[in-house]
């Protein structure tokens, strides 16, 4: 395999805030590369220095074989971007911003037709091709930026939070056009993305980054499973920390107020133990890991520190620390 | 090649939008229509301007300022255009800023040109000229536009926020179009005035204008519009450095 995407000690400040630092990462042609990590952690920049509309503050990188600081006008040729926020034309229909676009990158009159069917085509919006975007609902406008951003043919196709913003159904409806794209065009992508299931569902390989730094790089089972086994979250009024960390099977322990996150083998079998060991507790939940929990063990902090990161339990933590506070 | 199907691309794009915008096209048509009829007829029934009729007089003036408005606002309007994210996908595209800044300023220009011959056909129930003088017209009206939406485009690239709008309304258009002797005759003003109206370039818009059009011209032709061309090739330069400058 072939890097396609390698960046050397990328590095970018916004005044005395170090939004990226020194960055090491490279990207396989064909794969679908996430960057994943919390709101603010640099993925946005990091994009911005590859598609060279953000200059970096030190380093480098290589796109396609041509450098981001020395000839940004051929790395903008090899690239294709979806933006975080939609930058489509409202005033112009669908078929017209592909036009447009096309004519941008400089795509022959007959391919840009032809290209542009074909797109349409695939993201399932020939039949509406010809109404203005800003008929369009939210989950249209998206898959028209997709077909926009491939419309050229770059070598890389950059989504910076594709599915940003969109309900549940729509977000799974794009996660198909990604995945239906990647497949038909066989074109390197890289996506940001703050939503772990969109990390797990799309991607290839991931690199979590947290405040402008990759904390860890691989494949999404490499991460998780490398965290040993199941994870086991209980609430109880008190741990008793010592006790547990003498269970041979217990690879990992954090405490957090209300209760603790439990790393173990085989939760199966011993789970059992696991409860002998706890003593009263006030409730459960046993998982397989997820790429929060990489991220969690790695930081000790949530990557989305907002409300609803996802499972029942965090509510109920949530609600007993509030509780304490009061 | 490239750079210019560019340019063709954006101006296309400005058209487009330009012919699905009825409103705006009207609503830039009739605003001049009332000044000549409304605002002209009632001042004309008092005065007279240079043996002719005082709507006749200030024909020239109110297509002038259509002309500075539409390119003017057409211009700044790319600060709308950056709020909504229009102009980021074009920004990113491998082609030099000058290419969009320039298809942009042909964009414009279609606009007022396309306005203000509406206004100079209007124009026929007070007016009388030949075709080479609608020519000569059509060709004022552009060189005006072309450098207001180039100073529009560059003050706007200069401005985030949306306040722009209104603080080049007051502070730029208005000042330029009411010291510019397009309601008035030059000759007959407090000295202050007319010092003020000679630093506006479009005093030479609007005398050119009248030139053409009624041989009132207090100015000669050629001076009108050797200013003009030099003020537009100035606006040119500073509105395409400013937009390539623009975040």
């Amino acid at each position: 395999m072939t890097a396609v995407i390698r960046t050397e000690k990328l590095t970018r400040d916004f005044g005395k805030t170090r939004a990226v630092d020194s960055l090491d990462l490279e990207v396989e042609a064909g794969e679908v590369f996430g960057l994943l990590g919390p709101n603010g952690a640099g993925k946005t920049t990091t994009v911005g220095m590859l598609t060279t509309t953000v200059r970096p503050t030190s380093g480098t990188a290589v796109v396609d074989g041509h450098s981001i600081t020395k000839e940004p006008g051929l790395v903008r040729r090899s690239v294709g971007i979806v933006f975080q926020e939609l930058s489509l034309d409202g005033m112009l229909t669908g078929r017209e911003n592909l036009e447009l676009s096309g004519q941008l990158y400089g795509v022959a009159r007959a391919e840009r037709r032809r290209r542009i069917a074909e797109l349409l085509e695939l993201v399932d919006l020939s039949a509406r091709a010809d109404s203005q975007v800003k008929t369009y609902s939210g989950g249209m406008k998206r898959r028209l930026e997709l077909a926009r951003g491939l419309l050229h043919r770059p070598r890389v196709l950059f989504m910076d939070e594709p599915t940003l913003g969109l309900d549940p159904q729509s977000r799974e409806v794009i996660w198909q056009y990604i995945a239906a794209m990647a497949e038909a065009e066989g074109t390197t992508i890289v996506l940001t993305t703050h939503y772990m299931e969109e990390a797990e569902r799309m991607c290839d390989r991931i690199a979590i980054i947290d405040r402008g730094r990759i904390i860890r790089e691989g494949t999404p089972e490499a991460l998780t499973t490398a965290l040993g086994g199941d994870v086991v979250r209980v609430r109880a009024a008190r741990i008793d920390e010592a006790a547990l960390r003498a269970l041979p099977f217990v690879s990992k322990l954090q405490l957090e107020p209300g209760g603790a996150t439990i790393a173990m083998e085989r939760a199966s079998v011993n789970l059992p133990a696991l409860l002998a060991a706890l003593g009263p507790i006030d409730a459960i939940e046993v998982r397989r890991p997820t790429l929060n929990d990489v991220f969690l063990a790695s930081t000790g902090r949530h990557i989305r520190d907002e409300a609803a990161t996802g499972t029942w339990l965090d509510d109920a933590m949530r609600l007993v620390v509030q509780g304490d506070r009061r | 090649m490239s750079e210019l199907g560019a340019v063709v691309a954006v101006w296309r794009r400005e058209f487009i939008v330009f012919r699905r915008e009825v409103s705006r096209v009207v609503s830039s048509i009739v605003s001049p229509l009332m000044w000549l009829f409304l605002f002209g007829a009632g001042v004309g029934g008092t005065v007279e301007v240079g043996g002719e009729h005082y709507q006749a007089f200030i024909f020239p003036g109110i297509v002038i300022m259509a002309t500075l408005f539409t390119s003017m606002f057409y211009g700044v309007y790319i600060i709308w255009d950056r709020k909504i994210d229009v102009l980021k996908a074009v920004l990113v595209a491998p082609v030099s800023r000058v290419a969009i800044f320039f298809g942009k300023v042909l964009g414009g220009c279609t606009d007022a040109l396309l306005q203000a011959v509406v206004l100079l056909l209007v124009g026929l129930f007070f007016v009388s000229y030949t075709p080479l003088g609608l020519l000569a017209a059509a060709g004022i009206v552009l060189l005006t536009s072309i450098a207001f939406v180039a100073l529009g485009l560059g003050i706007g690239a200069f401005f985030e926020s949306l306040e722009g709008f209104q603080l080049i309304g007051t502070f730029v258009v208005f000042p330029l179009f009411f010291l510019s002797g397009a309601l008035y005759r030059l000759d007959q003003v407090p000295g202050w005035l007319r010092v003020l109206s000679r630093v506006d370039p479009v005093t030479y818009a609007v005398d050119a204008l009248r030139g053409v059009l009624l041989g009132l011209n207090v100015f000669p032709l050629s001076l009108d519009v050797a200013i003009l061309a030099a003020f537009a090739a100035l606006a040119v330069l500073g509105g395409s450095l400013s937009f390539g400058r623009m975040k």
